[in-house]
């Protein structure tokens, strides 16, 4: 198992993910900076994420949208903050309508990846901070994990009943 | 932060990474449910669900009760809303990401 550490920070709203993979820094790197290899991984196979633009530089963005199994699209959209390649780069991922329109008021999460040479293996680091407990609501009726967000999408509906 | 937050967060996360205890959770959301008419539902043994039970209600996910001899368990809604519980879940997401990259490197 690649992943190495966890962190939850409760009072921050901070998920911080370590992992080592064997392969060096720019081939880690090369999955964040290539669209295609991208949307084979921020989404599962059964919420396949489809990248449309992608400008892996400061000011740039990247847009994508996930496809539920019934078909139904959310999108999302990083904008590109800081960009140190190969061993850094930072956003912000907000929720959009599928035009790709930000809608301001919707929650969003800054987000720090890391990539540090280990002699040839990399150590990545994702550090994912979330305005509010509201965003991390937003984040996981996004749909994108199997199981589980099912039975959040319950409580709402039992919540709305 | 103390302890006990992180601790809860791997008792959630711990909870949250197994199938059955997952679809536990979402019948057990929608109605309270005794442990033996869950059992009947799965193919293992009583003994086996009741650990299952368990290791929700440790998270603080489930909550039992006594009702004659039954046991009821039902989904606790604010644990599940809680930050805890959203961080562990999370990283259930983050955890995939991470292995699809591993996938991804080693094709090559």
């Amino acid at each position: 198992m690649p992943v190495t550490n966890v962190i939850h920070d409760i009072d921050q709203l901070t998920l911080t993910i370590t992992a080592e993979f064997a392969a060096p820094v720019e081939r880690v790197w090369q999955v964040y900076a290539d669209p295609r290899q991208l949307e084979r991984v921020w989404g599962p196979p059964t919420y396949p994420a489809t990248v449309v633009d992608h400008d892996l530089s400061p000011g740039g963005r990247m847009t994508y949208f996930m496809t539920s199994p019934e078909g139904e699209k959310f999108a999302g959209m990083w904008r590109v903050t800081a960009v140190d390649e190969p061993t850094s780069f930072s956003f912000e991922d907000v929720f959009t309508d599928t035009d790709f329109n930000v809608n301001e008021e919707m929650p969003m999460s800054v987000n720090t990846f890391t990539f540090e040479d280990l002699g040839g293996r990399t150590r990545s680091t994702y550090v994912g901070t979330y305005a509010s407990p509201e965003a991390l609501q937003q984040v996981l009726d996004m749909g994108v994990v199997e199981g589980a967000t099912s039975a959040i999408n319950q409580i709402d509906d039992l919540l709305a009943a | 932060m103390p302890a006990t937050d992180e601790d809860h967060a791997d008792a959630v996360f711990h909870a949250l990474g197994n199938r059955t205890r997952r679809d536990i959770l979402r019948r057990v959301l929608s109605e309270e449910f005794s442990v033996s008419t869950l059992a009947a539902e799965y193919d293992m043994s009583f003994a086996a669900v009741q650990k299952h039970v368990a290791v929700l209600e440790r998270a603080g996910l489930v909550v039992k009760r006594r009702h004659g001899r039954e046991q009821m368990a039902r989904g606790d809604v604010d644990t599940i809303r809680s930050v805890v519980a959203m961080l562990a879940e999370l990283e259930v997401i983050w955890r995939g990401r991470v292995a699809r990259v591993d996938q991804l490197l080693l094709e090559q």
